[in-house]
């Protein structure tokens, strides 16, 4: 088909330009409700559960999975559905275990919880280390991402689109801090949903509202193989592991254990995640369907021309069945979406370097509300300039691997700690602290000696470790080296605090 | 804080049983949906022809135990939620008065 994609495109700047009016009158608006620290971080605790529950969508649904799933199936069918319930089950997980007690327990970071019992100094500092190895490389992805992703969509150079990004998410986050976030999240995650149900709504208007006789004709058209589990999992415990990364990865984001802060109870966490849950699975059966219609009537062929990686499928299925004005707004629609992303990762990351380690182990807690503020915000500037660095040093690689890199640390460092510091009494500061160093090192090490670094990018003959995703290695490891050093030697305070603790993360914290 | 007071009430059984309650509740859920998508995942591995056998015009049994693991998480956390609004919240209640 005649494409325009890769030119510049009016309506998809028109609509860009609109969507950054619209959250810059947000920011200033923000920006007056952002004067304490509280409010910065968490937004004073104001936000609803309906709303947190957007936000989270908002926060977790990126562009890459929403161009990667909807290509993936267009190109090989059925294997794009492993992805589709994969980036869903980590939810549950979140919810059952960790939303409520993080919200009864902590203010601001994971870390916080992890810190209640233990001794403050130390794990700060191992959980500002997980903390910013899990930002860092999700961010490098959204950059790189965003960077080629614009430079296709709207025809801008890749330097231009990576500063035009990291500018823009610096204004939200350094005025408006966590509800001018939170409301980038929930208008993008409005904008996502509609674009994606309206572009599913013109394909299955052709099949009778029927998705399975969508199926059917892409079965029919290019066998019944598209519908049957095809070469993605060619190696069983690659596709466990992956499986593990992004099921307990998604329990040790920061970005997302952040947003728990900003409701007022623990019973409006529960809530957000159960919507949450809901609109994420709704939207990645939506993209699967997407990625069937893209299948049928655009043809895998003419896909991988636009976009060897088939990333092109969405946009290409919206300019064919709404012309140039709905490519337009599906391109500004993924251009706000990792813009939400990336300014949800900044803020957690500024939260790790201001309140883990300058207030809490620098200033060992005494700093004021206007000194913590400042070192927020300086945060958030260093933040954004390195993530502008690492977009324009990084263009051209193939970065995709660091998303699931992200998610093993996160799931792997992070959340192994942070899941036995609220539920197992025997815990210790060093177990701890031993866990999320290990994790976070041994998912750097084995993803640098994995096929996915050596052979793919390193162009080496062989890899050292077998599988492509190191989870189903490091979070056993993890969890073992915790309980390990925990046993052997105990440590009098944590135990004796636990009781505490167990109690706070079923009544909240004391007079509020 | 009254903070020996209220150790003792932990202590004394009914939040530390409700606490318990909740756990193995959460427990079992986790295990429950871990069951649902490694179960999947390994059809996946293991049986893909399975998996690739055609339960009605267009669908296949893949395409079928995929969607329902997406729905099997939903009814997951519906249950949850269900179950701490409507047994939790309130013998939490209680506990604190």
């Amino acid at each position: 088909m005649e494409t325009r994609i890769g030119e510049p495109n009016l309506v998809a700047m028109s609509f860009f330009f609109v969507f950054i009016a619209i959250t810059l009158g947000i920011t200033w608006w923000a920006a007056r409700r952002t004067k304490t620290t509280e409010q910065f971080y968490v937004a004073g605790r104001s936000i609803s559960a309906g709303q947190n529950g957007f936000a989270l969508a908002g926060d977790y649904m990126s562009a890459a999975s929403f161009l990667g799933i909807a290509g993936l199936v267009s190109t090989s069918g059925f294997d794009g559905l492993i992805y589709s319930t994969g980036w869903l089950v980590g939810w549950p997980i979140v919810l059952f275990l960790i939303a409520e007690p993080l919200r009864n327990l902590g203010r601001y970071t994971f870390s916080d919880v992890v810190a209640l019992r233990f001794q403050a100094t130390p794990i700060r500092i191992s959980a500002a280390l997980g903390t910013l190895s899990t930002v860092i490389f999700y961010l490098i992805a959204q950059m790189v991402g965003a960077g080629g992703l614009i430079r296709l969509l709207f025809g801008i150079s890749y330097e231009t689109a990576v500063i035009l990004v990291g500018v823009a998410m610096l204004a939200y986050v350094l005025f408006g801090g966590m509800i001018a976030t939170t409301w980038v999240q929930i208008v993008k995650a409005v904008l996502l949903l509609a674009g994606a149900t309206l572009l599913a709504l013109l394909v299955l208007a052709r099949f009778h509202m029927n998705p399975l006789e969508l199926f059917a004709a892409a079965a029919e058209r290019y066998g019944d193989a598209v519908l049957a589990p095809g070469q993605l999992v060619s190696n069983p415990w690659d596709a466990i592991s992956l499986g593990m990364a992004l099921m307990f990865g998604t329990a040790g984001l920061p970005h997302i254990l952040m947003r728990f802060y900003t409701v007022p109870s623990a019973r409006a966490a529960r809530t957000s995640v159960f919507f949450a849950t809901g609109l994420i699975g709704y939207f990645y059966l939506m993209t699967f369907v997407l990625g069937f219609g893209a299948m049928v009537l655009v043809g895998p062929d003419a896909i991988r021309a636009v976009d060897a990686g088939g990333n092109m499928a969405a946009p290409l299925l919206a300019e064919l069945l709404g012309g140039t004005p709905f490519l337009g707004f599906i391109s500004a629609v993924a251009f706000a979406t990792i813009l939400a992303v990336v300014a949800g990762l900044t803020l957690s990351g500024a939260a790790a370097l201001s309140h883990d380690l300058w207030v809490s182990v620098v200033r060992k807690g005494h700093a004021d509300s206007r000194e913590q503020l400042f070192v927020a915000r300086v945060s958030t500037i260093a933040l954004g300039v390195l993530a502008i660095a690492l977009g324009i040093t990084f263009k051209g690689q193939n970065v995709a691997f660091m998303v699931s890199l992200a998610f093993a640390i996160a799931a792997s460092a992070n959340f192994p700690a942070l899941l036995l510091s609220i539920f197992w009494r025997r815990c210790t500061t060093a177990g701890a602290v031993s866990s999320m160093v290990v994790g976070t090192f041994s998912t750097i090490a084995l993803i640098w000696l994995s096929p996915t670094v050596q052979i793919d990018i390193l162009k080496a003959d062989s890899a050292w470790f077998p599988l492509k995703n190191p989870a189903l290695v490091t979070i056993p490891l993890s969890f073992l080296t915790a309980i390990v050093v925990s046993l052997l030697r105990s440590e009098e305070g944590a135990t004796h605090r636990f009781a505490a603790v167990e109690q706070r993360t079923h009544l909240g914290p004391v007079g509020e | 804080m009254s903070a020996e007071e209220d150790k003792a009430s932990l202590g004394s059984g009914t939040l530390r049983a409700l606490s318990a309650r909740r756990f193995r509740i959460a427990l079992l859920l986790t295990g429950a949906v871990m069951l649902a998508y490694f179960g999947f995942i390994l059809l996946v591995a293991f049986a893909p022809e399975r998996l690739g056998a055609i339960v009605a015009p267009g669908l296949s049994l893949g395409i079928l135990v995929g969607a329902l693991v997406i729905v099997f998480a939903w009814l997951s956390t519906w249950f949850y939620v269900r179950w701490m609004n409507r047994h939790y919240d309130d013998a939490l209640e209680r506990l604190r008065d």
